[in-house]
């Protein structure tokens, strides 16, 4: 129990050290890293739904378009039917997670493979569709929509949101209180049920679960929050388009997955923070910012030949290092009582 | 629609049957052997395209011959995936998807880095491309041949005799059809090839090496078969089709780092819509796929096209995801 005890204060001293790092980071960075900041806790919000989806075991293709979703749904309510921005966010999240709901009939008639490439075609059809030359006047055709209303500034404090340190902050509060229920899910009887389903679905399936019940909560809840990043997205940019929810944005989203592995809560979130650190240090500062996708690739290649469990199979490696050299050092300041359960 | 559009647009959507059965049967026969769905079968079209786009039209070496180079290199490429990628994951069927999408950015980069975003230009290699009024006679009859012929040989090995010599009298229709000789050559390889293939795996004992593998790797194995040879032998026939259909088809398409993109999509609905494991039902879906999406995009529109192939898949993903042609099921 102490040692429980220790450990815990431990971990809250490293969250305020994490929360202090989060927060003063916008200003140690140049103006625009500070914008890629925003996108990243979005694409942090992206990945982390995008991995309770996957705790059942399917993988979509469509997760970038149900952002998307959100951030189309969020656009045309604030600029069509001028609902306030923030009330038009959680509606363009709940479309999304309606649209989920509604595409879930058909996809989870289907599994591995076959799912993957059933969630690839709903996806580019709902692309064709805001493409569609008969839908313009309401989605904008290839072009989009343009002039979305920004969040609004809170005058009595004058904190402008059209400052990317604030609606970092903003980012920040919204993703992390969505984290904050993703994991709680995760940890709920809910989460654990997926788990069941994933490994066993059949033996689920004879205990009494509905896994097509389950599959689809997992996908409604993951496309909700999916469908929140695109809003703030969205409410950010001020435009989005068709092109800006392609397959090549799924393929990075699977990248950070599988780079940072999907076992843990923690593992696609760092798989996206440390390729993004690593795209904008090593890529924008070398000036080749086009061999991106040849970078990511052979980053893929490698992580699924010699790392495949992703990044965070290194933790636990290092923890078991870290606790083996101060069991050592230990050994070395008490030697007989180190040498004696040896002998 | 005129009967001059319609000829024109069974023309049409014949060409594009040919290319796409062409990439969808290596897709499937890559499938089938390794049990990997290849993702950058797109840009292995697109390194085809490139090859023909670098010694035909930069360096000026004679068409065919940029072809048959764009063949083996294609084929080449498809050898280093199988060696780099397959093999070492080859336990690991998700595993091999998404190193093959690793290899899909690597190649579309080196394609960006070399020859840079733009579309290219490659020149036609016939000068008598446009066969107006009288040259339509004879290649819409050869036209009507050469479809019957695909399907009568692949499904089930009959002749050209087989074929009802009926187009006759339709051909007064045909004035305003035009099919390009480079269109022809396209669909041309597509019957010679896919009948070469039918042939190779139907009468060689390598083919019958292969299909044995891909009904059963363990139990080939166990009868002496190299799953590694047999493997290797599918990859390179496989990335060969895609290769020929982008050399082939690169003076008519423009040439650009992304051109795999769509094409693998199309690929995808025609394997699923043909049955995943089935080459007969890869060709037979390429024909349907092409001729509903030639069809509905020359009478409404391309997004609209799409959107009814894709609708298609999903039909056919929900209805029998063994897809219309394929009979038996696969793990």
């Amino acid at each position: 129990m102490p040692e429980r005890a220790r450990s815990n204060g431990l971990s809250w001293v490293l969250g305020l050290l994490l929360l202090a790092g989060l927060i003063m980071l916008p200003r140690v960075v140049t103006l625009s890293q500070q914008e890629l900041l925003v996108f990243l806790v979005i694409n942090v919000l992206l990945v982390a739904s995008y991995r309770l989806l996957t705790l059942t075991g399917e993988w979509s293709l469509a997760h970038v378009v149900i952002m998307g979703v959100g951030a189309y749904g969020s656009a045309l309510m604030a600029k069509e039917l001028a609902f306030p921005v923030p009330l038009a966010m959680l509606a363009g999240a709940s479309i999304a997670a309606l649209i989920a709901f509604l595409l879930s009939f058909p996809l989870f008639r289907m599994k591995g493979f076959y799912f993957l490439i059933g969630s690839f075609a709903a996806g580019e059809v709902i692309r064709l569709i805001w493409k569609w030359s008969e839908l313009t006047w309401l989605f904008g055709g290839p072009k989009g929509i343009k002039l979305i209303p920004p969040f609004p500034d809170i005058e009595v404090l004058s904190i402008d949101f059209y400052d990317p340190v604030n609606y970092y902050y903003l980012c920040l509060i919204v993703v992390a209180i969505a984290l904050l229920i993703l994991y709680r899910i995760e940890r709920s009887r809910i989460g654990l049920t997926f788990h069941a389903i994933h490994w066993q679905d059949k033996l689920a399936e004879s205990v009494g679960v509905n896994t097509f019940g389950y599959r689809m909560l997992a996908f409604v809840i993951a496309s909700f929050f999916a469908g929140l990043a695109g809003a703030l997205y969205a409410h950010y940019v001020g435009t989005v388009n068709p092109n800006r929810f392609n397959v090549e944005e799924m393929v990075y989203v699977l990248i950070w997955a599988i780079v940072g592995g999907t076992a843990t809560f923690y593992g696609p979130i760092l798989g996206v923070v440390v390729l993004t650190i690593l795209n904008e240090i090593v890529l924008r500062a070398l000036g080749i910012d086009e061999m991106r996708p040849l970078l990511y690739g052979a980053i893929l290649i490698l992580f699924i030949l010699f790392l495949p469990k992703g990044l965070e199979s290194l933790v636990p490696k290092a923890r078991n290092w870290l606790a083996g050299r101060k069991a050592k050092r230990q050994g070395s300041e008490r030697p007989t009582e180190a040498k004696l359960p040896a002998e | 629609m005129t009967p001059e559009l319609f000829l024109q647009t069974v023309v049409n959507a014949t060409y594009a049957a040919s290319y796409m059965a062409l990439i969808a049967v290596g897709l499937v026969l890559i499938f089938g052997v390794m049990g990997v769905i290849n993702f950058a079968h797109g840009e292995l079209y697109m390194a085809g395209a490139y090859a023909v786009v670098a010694l035909y039209a930069d360096l000026g070496v004679p068409f065919f011959v940029a072809v048959a180079v764009g063949l083996l290199f294609v084929g080449a490429l498809g050898l280093l995936m199988e060696y780099g990628l397959f093999r070492p994951l080859r336990d690991n069927p998700l595993g091999g998807l998404i190193a093959s999408i690793g290899f899909l950015l690597i190649l579309q980069t080196i394609a960006v880095l070399m020859f840079g975003v733009h579309m290219e230009h490659v020149p036609p290699s016939t000068q008598g491309k446009l066969a107006f009024a009288n040259g339509v006679v004879l290649t819409y009859q050869r036209l009507y041949v050469i479809l019957a012929a695909t399907i009568a040989v692949l499904m089930f090995g009959v002749h050209m005799e087989h074929v009802p010599p009926s187009t006759q009298g339709k051909l007064a229709f045909a004035n305003g059809v035009v099919l390009t000789y480079q269109r022809l050559y396209v669909i041309l390889a597509a019957v010679i090839l896919l009948s070469a293939l039918w042939l190779f795996l139907r009468k060689s004992k390598f083919g019958w090496a292969l299909r044995a593998c891909a009904q059963d790797r363990e139990a080939a194995a166990l009868q002496g078969m190299s799953i590694n040879s047999t493997a290797r032998i599918a990859m390179f026939i496989g990335a060969a089709l895609a290769g020929v259909a982008g050399a082939l088809t690169a003076p008519l398409v423009s040439p650009t780092p992304f051109m795999g993109d769509p094409v693998i999509i199309t690929a995808f609905i025609i394997i699923i819509v043909g049955g995943i494991g089935s080459l007969e039902g890869a060709v037979l879906a390429a024909i349907l796929y092409a001729f509903v999406n030639t069809f509905v995009t020359t009478i409404y529109d391309g997004t609209l096209a799409n959107i009814v192939g894709l609708l298609l898949m999903l039909i056919v993903l929900i209805v029998k995801p063994t897809g219309l042609f394929g009979a038996k099921e696969r793990a």
